[in-house]
Parts: C-alpha cells; structure tokens; sequence
C-alpha cells in the first residue's frame, strides 16, 4: 500500500466565508445532487467510526418521518483528543453551518450540540453565537433552530445511541443496533449524529466543491484530519495534516528522536512499535483514528500506559453488558496480578483471549474496542508487562 | 414548601416536564449546589412524574452528577496517560498538602472537594485541572498552591 507524503494544510481554521452565501447556494440546487456530491466527496465521519457521511445523510432524508433531529456530537472524551475543542473555540460558527446545512438537506427542523461537561467554559460563547446565527437562519426562510443540551461526564455517551439515552434524560447505556439513529434517534425520530469535525467538513466541501475536496487524502482516505498530538514530542498541540501518511513520517515530524510506540486513536485505538512504523498507514487503509495520537518514548513504562488505559475502561464501562463490565475489571486486576508475581506470565495469554472474547460479545464500541489496546500492548511490549 | 421543592418547582417551570428535561434539571441543581441530595431527587421525581428510583438511577451514573455532599469548589485533576507522564502526581500531591485532604475528600469547612477524573481534553497542555468549570493547565505543584490559595480567599 501506498503512503501519501506527510503535508500540513489548512482548511478547518480558515475563517468562514459568507455562511449566508454558501447557505443560499446550497438551498438554490437540488438536495440530491449535493448528497450525491458529499457521497463523491469520500468524506467518512472524523469521530472515528468512519462511515461515510454522505450515506448517513441520504439514510436521515429517506427516513420517514415529519419530525426530525441533528446531533452534533461534541462529547470528545477519547484519551488524547482535543481537536474537537479547539474547533468549537476557534470556529464554531463552521459547525453551526454543518448542522444546518443538514438540518436543511435532510428535512429536520432542530440541531443540538451535546457537549461535554469538561467542555463547560465554551457555552458562554456558543449560546451567544447560536441566538446570532438561529436569527440568520430565519432571515433566509431556513426554519431550523439550534440548541445546546450538556453531558455530565460519561466517556460512553460519545457512542451515538448512548448519547441519545442521556439526551432523553436517561443513564448513558448504548442501544442495540439496529435499528440506527438515521431511522430511530433522538425520541425515535430520524437523527443524524454526526462528529465536531465532520460538520466542518460538510462546510469545506460546500465551499471548495467535492472534487477539490477529493484531491486530499487517499482513496480509502479522503480530505484532511485534524491530530491531536500529544506525550512525548518535538511539538504538541492540534495538526491538520492530508489522511493516509506513514506512521514513520509521522513520528520523525513530531516525535523526540526517542519514539518507542505511538498509541493511535487514544486509549481505543492500537498501540503501535517502532519496528512497525514505516508498514503503519494512518487512514482507513492502515489505522484510522479520530484524531488522538500519542507518542511514547524509551523511557516510559507500556505497563504504565496499559494500566492507565484499563483504569479508564473500567471506570467508563457502562456496566450494562457482562463482556464489558466485567472484562474491563477483570484485565485491570490481571495485569497487576501477572506484575505483583500473583499469576504467571502466561496468565496473560487467558487475559488476550478475554479480551478477544469482548471484541464481539461486547454491545457497543467501547468494549468491543478495549481489546485493541490491550492486545497491540501485550503483544509488542509483553516483557514490560511482566517484569 | 420547603426551599429545595419551590427551587425543583421552579426549574420544572424553566426545563419542562417530561423525561428529557431531567438531565438539564439535574445539572442546574449541581450548578447550584454543587451536588444532587435525597431531597432534590425526590422533588424532581414528583415533578417530572417518576420513580425516585429512575431519577437516582441517571444522576448516579453521570461523574458529574455528584450525589453525596460536595464542597463549593469542586477540583477534579486529570489522571489520564498524557497528564499522569508530565506530573499530575506531584500536582496531586501538592493540592492533598496545602487543602489537608485525601483523594475524594471535602475539606472540614466545605469549601473544596478533590477528585480525580478522566482525560479532560488538555494534553497537550497537562498537567490538567477544572475547578467547577474553570480550565487550569500547564500545572506544576507551586502553580497549583497559588490557584487553590486564590480560591481559599474568594
């Protein structure tokens, strides 16, 4: 597989351009032509899951129903992910666009932001920027209204379905699947939840058209991502960077010369070696991430990082599957049993095939993810988990 | 009526009353008074029409919906990976010695509660802190004294 050249650019901080404009062109031409266009554009969800966000819009037009809902999902709680915070502190009048722009296309009537209690200090500025816009709204004959609702501190309620439950005023716990939001969402009516980024996105394709948009990325990986980098770097902070680069280029840009292992796509995501830079695609072809990168160098300690990671798990579990719920409990307390000499070290291979076991036996991303970090961990740095 | 049950009353009144309106009720009362006692949740079960059950059931879920006793500020200091390796356990240190209180305590006074809680979103910018809503980052142990003993005198 081909890599693309690592190469920064810059579109999701750009300053928006007339939002009325770009609004009014898009309402002049016809709704299935421009689903058409953003299908063409490549353009696959920036939340992580990556489905492609053209279909996922047509899916919510076609629904029946009078009554329909747009959801952006601003519950960034992936370890090693801020990009989406900085998008709604820098630009988020680019979002308010890409929720209405949806609202607009797909038939709904009501768009709401779900941000993250963390996020609290942005509300100020986005209530303010949301009254000013919902007036513009109205200005141009486009009858649909934004609103903000809050999370109150649950990592699970990033996954879609379980961030509906919360909205409807219940715990957090995902749905099964199907049926999907696009059909039965948010009160049961069709929804489209769709990532901070994602929106913007929709924005920059509106913008400079689908086939400027198609010239980034790779086929499989289409337009630019923001990263947030973070650990032990050369330089830190949010990058948007062209998808499909190597995960060597990658690392000899912001790593400290020192790089151990990089953690792609936060603590669900894979924890990859140095042997294995040069082989690891960033994108949808290699390993896709919503964003979160985080870079180890020699001198930390992978039981220290897996450890961590599984203190989360279990925290942030639901509680509502078995695999899940007791999976993450039961790999937090192995490890530090293999490491206290309570277990052998091929306990370790039992600890692999439960967490093999949550990869399909889980409900929902979380666990069914667990085992992402924990088996790329074990297996590349194994001597470290257990001396 | 009691003061708790004209306040539930009242954001009743603001919020609605049906399912979906409990998670806003519920993060105003924390706003409020920094946590969800027995008495509001029973309030707002009558008001929304549910079982105290269901109203104890989704508060208790949410780590931001604290329903046992919290101080006024409520300090949460992230432990995740990026800001455990630059040093929150010195920060953490340095805020058990200057407040006199472990990990999930409330000082005597009821003014500051210490938690610790999940990757706040600040990486590349840790060691990372939120008292109530407020953002801290980029913290070192002398940094956090002067930002703990800036709220002791507020």
């Amino acid at each position: 597989m081909e890599s693309n050249k690592l190469s920064r650019v810059d579109y999701i901080f750009r300053p928006e351009t007339n939002r009325l404009d770009l609004l009014k062109r898009v309402m002049s031409k016809d709704k299935d032509d421009f689903l058409l266009e953003l299908i063409d554009s490549g353009l696959k969800g920036r939340g992580g899951a990556g489905f492609l966000t053209g279909l996922k819009w047509k899916l919510a037009k076609e629904a029946a129903g009078d009554k329909k809902y747009v959801i952006c999902n601003a519950d960034e709680g992936e370890p090693g992910t801020f990009k989406d915070r900085e998008i709604l502190d820098r630009v988020a009048g680019k979002v308010l666009t890409g929720m209405a722009l949806c609202g607009y296309i797909v038939g709904a009537d009501e768009g709401y932001i779900y941000l993250r209690a963390e996020y609290r200090f942005l509300s100020p500025k986005l209530n303010k920027m949301m009254a000013g816009i919902n007036e513009e709204l109205k200005s141009i004959g486009l009858n649909f209204k934004l609103g903000i609702r809050y999370g109150s501190g649950a990592y699970v309620c990033g996954e879609e379905t379980a961030l509906i439950e919360s909205m409807e005023g219940k715990r957090g716990e995902p749905r099964n699947k199907p049926p999907f939001p696009v059909t039965e969402g948010y009160l049961g009516k069709p929804t489209v939840v769709n990532n901070v980024e994602t929106f913007v996105n929709t924005v920059i394709i509106a913008e400079i058209g689908y086939h400027e948009y198609k010239k980034l990325g790779t086929d499989s990986s289409r337009g630019m991502k923001l990263f947030s980098i973070s650990g032990d770097c050369s330089k830190e902070g949010i990058f948007e960077l062209e998808l499909g680069m190597s995960l060597a280029d990658f690392v000899d840009e912001f790593g400290d010369g020192d790089t151990k292992a990089v953690q792609v796509g936060g603590a669900s995501g894979f924890c990859v070696p140095r042997k294995k830079f040069k082989e690891t695609i960033i994108g949808f072809e290699g390993i896709p991430t919503g964003g979160s990168m985080k870079i180890f160098n020699s001198s930390r300690s992978m039981y220290n990082v897996l450890h961590n990671y599984l203190d989360f798990f279990q925290e942030e579990s639901c509680g509502q599957c078995t695999p899940c719920r007791v999976g993450c409990q039961q790999l937090y307390k192995g490890i530090m049993a293999v490491k206290r000499r309570e277990r052998p070290a091929t306990y370790l291979d039992e600890l692999v095939k439960l967490a093999e076991t949550m990869r399909f036996a889980s409900k929902c991303g979380l666990g069914q993810s667990v085992g992402n970090a924990f088996v790329s961990i074990v297996e590349n740095f194994r001597e470290e988990i257990v001396y | 009526m009691s003061n708790t049950e004209n306040f539930v009353k009242e954001l009743a009144d603001k919020y609605g009353r049906s399912r979906e309106s409990l998670m806003p009720i519920l993060q105003e009362i924390v706003d409020v008074q920094n946590y969800v006692n027995d008495e509001a949740m029973v309030n707002v079960a009558r008001e929304l029409d549910l079982s105290a059950a269901e109203v104890y059931g989704t508060a208790s879920f949410y780590s931001f919906i604290e329903t046992r006793e919290m101080g006024e500020y409520i300090i949460r200091v992230c432990k995740t990976i990026v800001c455990d390796m630059k040093g929150k356990e010195a920060v953490l240190r340095a805020i058990e010695d200057t407040l006199k209180v472990k990990i999930g305590e409330t000082t005597p006074d009821k003014k500051f509660t210490l938690l610790t809680t999940n990757c706040l979103g600040w990486c590349h910018k840790g060691p990372a802190m939120l008292i109530n809503n407020e953002v801290f980052t980029e913290l070192t142990p002398g940094k956090v004294v002067d930002i703990i003993e800036s709220y002791m005198h507020k």
